[in-house]
């Protein structure tokens, strides 16, 4: 089997415009959740969000890509852009036919589908865009990214809620190993702050008003982000042949389901996962030196995650942080960007912190890293996803 | 020039990515680099500024001659006077 590396990382997010403008944010502790700037926000009950300011896509796209691309295909093309960049990558024509792209999201087009039911139900329009079809489709990301960089091989979009991105580069990560690619672009991509994307949220009472503090006695839920991020995964002899730098090994991966509830999660289901994926990378949980928690905020993932990992680490517990309380929680690319946060622990030695956190809940973790990045040298970090549905998924990655 | 034929020629220049200038009459779509989802975009754009439907529905042109900018103008010309008959 071949070992799995990762040379290039691109992200658009509330934090920053590329993965070193987001990771040095993480660093800082620096909050990405504002007030909202969306048409109707007045009628929004939690108005806030961790939202992509300023984005000029006229200044970076042209006109007929800007009519062709969602928010969140534009997301995804410009953090692409990034990581192929930084990864050197230059396929030749043979190796691009077996390389793909496999993306999360879970709305896909939800800025597209928002406007154009505007148009038609609330403007009584009859007529949409003639591309409202090939903008919303779930997978529209991914197939550009495939015509822009000529992958040719493997490409599809993974769509598991919550969970969708750490699901997505699971799968980039088996296929490199397996030796069915070459090299994956793998993240995920999602723009759900539009006025439906965030009521939909609001008639579950799980968006916090105030500010997202996760593993604190009074956490009021979660607060929504958006972005994308996308990591280039290789085949570790691929990188070294042509000499790319590689800024940390993916070594294990597991999906499990808790098989339970549609919006609860279930303490078995989040153990199943981490264990499963440790032993997929061949080790004990006392080597895993940071986790990255999904850590919504809400008050039933935070104490069951906690549960789950204390019984999968027993004592020895290592520190664990939700960089959700910075980036918000990038629903189906959450899981790429704080794939970011787990290479800002490899690289440079450095555990993003717990924002927002002000009061211990006993039924919570102890060390969540509360409110300032501490320095650690860590070799090994794990990485989870929860999603609504019981749909679990976990990585493991390796320092360099 | 009229003023449909000039809103029907900047939409087409900013569909096709092209100066104004080079949006003449007797062009057909394809010698500006338009393909088929230019066009689509052109025809909805066109149908929006003139609140008219163009009658193309699944790459069938039927009795719309639309193959160079004039005829596309003349078609909008035709379409604007039958709405306000």
């Amino acid at each position: 089997m071949a070992r799995v590396v990762i040379t290039g990382s691109g992200a658009v997010t509330s934090l920053g415009r590329d993965a070193a403008q987001t990771m040095a944010a993480m660093a800082a502790g620096r909050v990405g959740i504002g007030a909202l700037d969306i048409r109707d926000a007045d009628r929004l009950i939690a108005p806030i969000g961790a939202q992509v300011k300023a984005w000029a896509p006229e200044t970076m796209f042209t006109v007929r890509e800007i009519s062709l691309y969602d928010r969140a295909t534009q997301f995804a093309v410009e953090a692409a852009r990034q990581a192929v960049a930084q990864a050197g990558l230059d396929l030749p024509g043979e190796m691009a036919a077996r390389a793909g792209v496999v993306l999360g999201t879970a709305g896909g087009g939800l800025g597209t589908t928002d406007d154009n039911y505007r148009a038609v139900y609330e403007e009584r329009k009859d007529r949409v865009h003639p591309f409202t079809v090939p903008r919303l489709m779930h997978s529209a990301a991914v197939s550009h990214l495939s015509m822009i960089h000529g992958l040719r091989g493997p490409a599809f979009t993974v769509s598991t809620a919550c969970a969708s991105a750490n699901h997505a580069m699971g799968l980039a990560f088996q296929m490199v190993r397996s030796g069915a690619a070459p090299v994956m672009l793998t993240g995920g991509a999602e723009a759900m702050l539009t006025f439906g994307g965030i009521k939909a949220w609001e008639g579950l009472r799980v968006m916090a008003r105030s500010g997202c503090r996760p593993f604190s006695l009074n956490r009021e839920g979660m607060v929504m982000g958006e972005g994308a991020a996308v990591l280039v995964f290789e085949d570790r002899d691929h990188a070294l042949a042509r000499g790319a730098k590689i800024l940390a090994e993916v070594v294990g991966f597991a999906m499990a389901s808790d098989a339970g509830d549609i919006v609860m999660p279930k303490q078995e289901g989040a153990e199943a996962v981490m264990r499963a994926a440790l032993a997929d990378a061949g080790m004990d949980p006392g080597a895993v030196g940071y986790i990255n928690a999904h850590g919504t905020g809400t008050q039933a993932n935070d104490r069951i995650e906690s549960a789950a990992i204390r019984a999968v680490f027993g004592a020895a517990v290592p520190p664990v942080s939700s960089t959700k309380s910075m980036h918000g929680h990038c629903i189906g690319a959450t899981g790429a960007v704080e794939l970011l946060a787990c290479l800002l622990a490899l690289k440079d030695g450095i555990l993003p912190p717990t924002m927002g956190w002000e009061a211990a809940d006993p039924d919570c973790l102890e060390d969540v890293i509360p409110n300032a990045a501490r320095r650690a040298e860590v070799e090994v970090v794990l990485s989870n996803a929860f999603a609504f549905g019981g749909l679990n998924a976990a990585l493991v990655l390796r320092r360099a | 020039m009229t003023e449909i034929a000039e809103t029907v020629r900047a939409i087409v220049a900013e569909k096709a990515m092209v100066d104004l200038a080079e949006v003449s009459g007797d062009l057909p779509l394809a010698a500006l680099g338009m393909d088929s989802l230019a066009v689509v975009e052109t025809i909805f754009a066109i149908e929006e500024a003139f609140d008219i439907q163009i009658p193309v529905q699944g790459g069938d042109v039927g009795s719309v001659d639309l193959s160079t900018v004039g005829a596309m103008i003349r078609a909008v010309e035709g379409l604007v006077a039958q709405k306000a008959a």
